[in-house]
């Protein structure tokens, strides 16, 4: 079952990456195949954990070995606006005997203790290899607790071996649609409500554009599954329109939205200026096409020329600091061409952009934003290549995910974090003013001149 | 005398314990070009990985066999086999780690009987020490994966010197509760003595922080398998901790190199018997500056012993750590409210405390209430939602600690060591006053708190 699953998750006609491969290319799947000795990342566990994580009132139990939780809880900066129990590390720690005997037994009593402790609205059971591999079945224990406990236990069937990261978001977008979603049926459903799909509130990213939706009258029904709770996303099938941030991973999940409830979805980004713009446009166009009244549009309008002037106005001040600094950009997760697109607004040079996991028309933007030099986008750059360029002095500072960190900082240059462990929220209009910001305060800090000049008995 | 207790609960809440193979990963960071490397899928590497990163703030060379599905269904050893040749190629180390994890164990993989073949049928590997330890994520903790790589290591390099000349040098193994810090300072004392040392593993060398002058794929120092290969021209091996037994009883075997075990190095009483050992093997009383060091200890101990004094402190640690820190508060004049830590070790029912839990950040949450709050907790990071329920201050100690800078750099052994700890836990104890009760509704009143 599993495999159809994944299967049909390779195939998303939903997926722009996926609709541009030939027949052949589509079947191999999606997503490199692993090279042993020469990996990097996490794996499907990992990545349905950090798509489920966010929920913040529910118990997320791991059905595993220690390593599985022990080494990872509560090191996700998603944050809560209310409950913390998402915060806590629940797992079955299992043992020798428990893998001699079968793991179900201990499975079921955990999920017994954590509800009986906790009262949680629901129990999501994370599967992991060995848990698979000595064939426990955990959605049959997850039904049997569901049924004798009275409370919602959601199996997310993601064991690291079957893949990555994305496709274990893609895994935990279909336990959602299969166990969760439609199964409460609000008595307040409004003629605005709208679900972002993808979106987990890294750093409280939600509140640098919730309120620019409520400022419109739109009212976010369910954060998928930032910030969210239980209840909302079970009746987040209510809402009027789905839009897919971060679209590789959840894209499937709003489709199957739309061909079940009818709900239309679009794929947009809220890093980035104009991306934000773009994306409360469609926002207001979806609505207003499902018989929102039309003034919305004009509204919105209006908002986007405000907020546009009022971001552009509190860059202008960075724009003398940063002008020709050159920057390289290497990240899959915040979306690169409309990144490009304000750092080249306040004057940096782009020296290069990582598109790893950009779709084929951000490819093409990133492209043209480049000015065409190919060579520029990097699928992806080896750590002794990097080191150099920075060694080098080919660009002054990097933008990238912690994992390459240690290149740039060793190498003496400014880093800053803008992938899932970072320490800033930088979503909407806001958020691009607090990068451009972090830009400033690592770049100008006056530690380089310091840290790079020799020891004085290394001068010549 | 205290009770050792196992729940043995199905479900644990708030992990105290993290893996073997990390711990196996952690031992190999401390030799010289080295690129460990788990047989698991890719997961388990990316886990242990991040948390070592987010505890040094370093780069972490650690690679993985990336099991797949089939792989797992038909064997992992071309896994193994691709793994190798690709470390071989692109980081150019000279020793690999090969770590299984529970996945492959599960599956029952024979990794010595094909990691023979593949070595003779790939002359790539040749100049390479490959170093296998099995370390399964469900048996023991940290200490338990340390020891078994240490054990491995040298049992895959350590050889019989024969009649080679003894050499004025000792063998220290220092268990995994030796921060980089720990183990520079246990390299200055023994140099004191005018001893040379060889550390295994050293991660004074590699994970202490500094700034390489080219990009290095591999760990940025530590111990060279050269130097491994010349333990056996040692007077005395120098093991601390418990988990590190096995390691000294092996290399004794093998060398013939007799040692010593000591539970701990931090403690006046403790670090005299380092002095003694030192003294004895070197044949030279000790140093002046050492005995400077003690004076300055005595007297931290005696400015510092009001503020332990009546006081109560919980700490949640590996057992060599706990130990460690729970025969300090106690000489200190403190007691232990709480004892928690991963795994049942018989040393540990000699401490001053009730009982000890082998258990979770739960338990040692549910241990506090019982005795009625405490002023202390001494815990690695993940101690910390712990510690704000209950408004008590966290020492961070241990592994991980990842919101804190410089945990590799602190020192707790020695006189010195012990001089500072002394400071810090004072200093903390003198800002709070005794703790009040804590109440029911100070529990639960729970309030937004934000990650990271």
């Amino acid at each position: 079952m599993l495999k159809r699953k994944i299967q049909e998750l390779m195939t998303e006609p939903g997926c722009a990456v996926n609709t541009a491969k030939s027949a052949g290319e589509r079947k191999k799947g999606c997503g490199k195949k692993l090279v042993p000795g020469a990996a990097a990342g996490g794996c499907a566990f990992d990545g349905a954990k950090i798509a489920l994580q966010p929920i913040t009132d529910v118990v997320h139990l791991v059905h595993g070995p220690i390593a599985c939780e022990g080494n990872s809880w509560d090191s996700r900066n998603a944050w809560s606006s209310g409950p913390t129990l998402y915060r806590l590390g629940f797992t079955t720690d299992m043992n020798n005997l428990d893998i001699i005997h079968g793991g179900e037994k201990k499975l079921y009593k955990a999920i017994r203790k954590a509800i009986a402790r906790h009262s949680p609205p629901a129990v999501f059971v994370y599967q992991t290899c060995v848990g698979a591999l000595i064939g426990d079945d955990v959605e049959a224990v997850c039904k049997a607790a569901t049924e004798r406990l009275g409370v919602p236990v959601i199996p997310v069937n993601a064991p690291g071996f079957v893949g990555s990261k994305n496709l274990g978001n893609r895994l935990a977008g279909e336990a959602l649609f299969e166990h969760v979603i439609g199964t409460v049926e609000p008595n307040d459903v409004g003629p605005t409500d709208i679900n972002i799909l993808g979106e987990y509130n890294v750093c409280g990213e939600l509140d640098q554009f919730r309120p620019l939706l409520a400022r419109l009258g739109i009212r976010l029904r369910a954060s998928i599954t930032g910030d969210a709770r239980f209840a909302d996303v079970a009746a987040c099938h209510t809402a009027r329109v789905n839009m897919v941030l971060c679209s590789q991973a959840l894209v499937t999940l709003a489709r199957k939205m739309k061909e079940k409830y009818g709900i239309p979805y679009f794929e947009g980004s809220f890093y980035g200026i104009s991306d934000t713009s773009d994306a409360l446009r469609a926002i207001a166009g979806l609505l207003v096409e499902r018989g929102v009244d039309p003034t919305l549009t004009e509204r919105t309008e209006a908002l986007i020329a405000e907020q546009e002037a009022l971001a552009w106005a509190r860059i202008e001040p960075f724009k003398a600091r940063l002008k020709g600094k050159r920057v390289l950009l290497y990240t899959g997760g915040v979306k690169s061409w409309s990144v490009i697109q304000a750092l080249q607004e306040v004057g940096m040079e782009v020296v290069g952009s990582s598109v790893r996991k950009a779709t084929a028309s951000d490819r093409e933007k990133a492209l043209a934003r480049l000015g065409g030099d190919e060579e520029k986008l990097a699928d992806a750059i080896p750590p002794r290549e990097m080191y150099k360029m920075f060694a080098e002095g080919r660009a002054d500072m990097m933008l990238s995910g912690g994992r390459s960190q240690f290149i740039a900082l060793k190498a003496r240059t400014p880093w800053i974090d803008i992938n899932q462990e970072r320490h800033h929220g930088y979503a909407a209009y806001d958020g691009m003013v607090a990068l451009v910001r972090q830009i400033d305060l690592s770049i100008n800090n006056p530690i380089w001149k310091q840290v790079r000049a020799p020891a004085p008995w290394d001068q010549q | 005398m205290a009770l050792i207790v196992d729940h043995n609960k199905p479900l644990s809440t708030c992990p105290l314990k993290v893996s073997a193979p990390l711990g196996a990963a952690l031992a190999f960071m401390g030799m010289k070009g080295c690129l460990p490397m788990f047989h698991g899928s890719q997961g388990c590497t990316a886990f242990a990985l991040v948390m070592m990163v987010r505890h040094f703030r370093e780069a972490i060379p650690l690679q993985t066999t990336a099991m797949n599905e089939i792989s797992t269904i038909l064997g992992g050893m071309d896994q193994v086999e691709e793994g190798l040749l690709n470390i071989a190629s692109r980081a150019k180390p000279e020793i690999i780690g090969l770590i299984s994890t529970a996945l492959t164990e599960t599956r029952g993989e024979d990794m010595s009987g094909e990691l023979k073949q593949i070595r003779a049928r790939n002359k790539e590997l040749n100049d390479i020490a490959v170093v296998e330890v099995s370390a399964p994520d469900f048996a023991g903790s940290l200490e338990t994966g340390w020891g078994k790589a240490v054990a491995a290591i040298i049992r895959a390099l350590a050889v019989p010197t024969g009649g080679l000349a003894k050499l004025h040098q000792i063998n220290l193994l220092p268990g995994c509760h030796m921060t980089p810090g720990d183990i520079e300072a246990l390299k200055d004392i023994i140099a004191d003595f005018g001893l040379d040392v060889v550390v295994l593993p050293d991660l004074s060398d590699s994970l202490d922080g500094h700034v390489a002058e080219s990009y290095v794929p591999t760990t940025l120092g530590g111990t060279p398998a050269a130097k491994v290969r010349e333990m056996g021209r040692s007077k005395l091996t120098i093991a601390i901790g418990e988990h590190m037994r096995v390691s000294a009883r092996t290399l004794q075997e093998k060398t013939g190199v007799p040692f010593v075990l000591l539970d701990r190095v931090t403690g006046l009483e403790a670090v005299d018997r380092l002095m003694v050992s030192l003294s004895t093997v070197a044949e030279v009383p000790v140093p002046a500056r050492q005995r400077r060091a003690r004076s300055q200890l005595v007297d931290a101990m005696l400015d510092g012993h009001f503020y332990f004094g009546g006081r109560s402190i919980a700490i949640a640690a590996e057992p060599a750590l706990l130990w460690s820190m729970g025969k300090l508060v106690s000489d200190m004049g403190a007691s232990i409210a709480a004892a928690v830590t991963t795994q049942a070790v018989p040393q540990l029912s000699e401490l001053q405390a009730e009982r000890i839990i082998i258990g979770d950040f739960e338990d040692l949450e549910d241990q506090i209430l019982e005795a009625g709050g405490c002023d202390l907790i001494i815990a690695n990071s993940n101690g910390r939602q712990a510690a704000s329920r209950l408004s008590t201050p966290l020492f961070r100690a241990g592994f991980p600690v990842f919101d804190r800078l410089g945990p590799a750099h602190e020192v707790s052994a020695g006189y010195r060591g012990t001089r500072d700890l002394i400071t810090r836990l004072g200093n903390i104890l003198m800002e709070c006053p005794n703790h009040g009760p804590i109440s029911a509704e100070h529990i639960h009143g729970h309030t937004a708190v934000a990650a990271g």
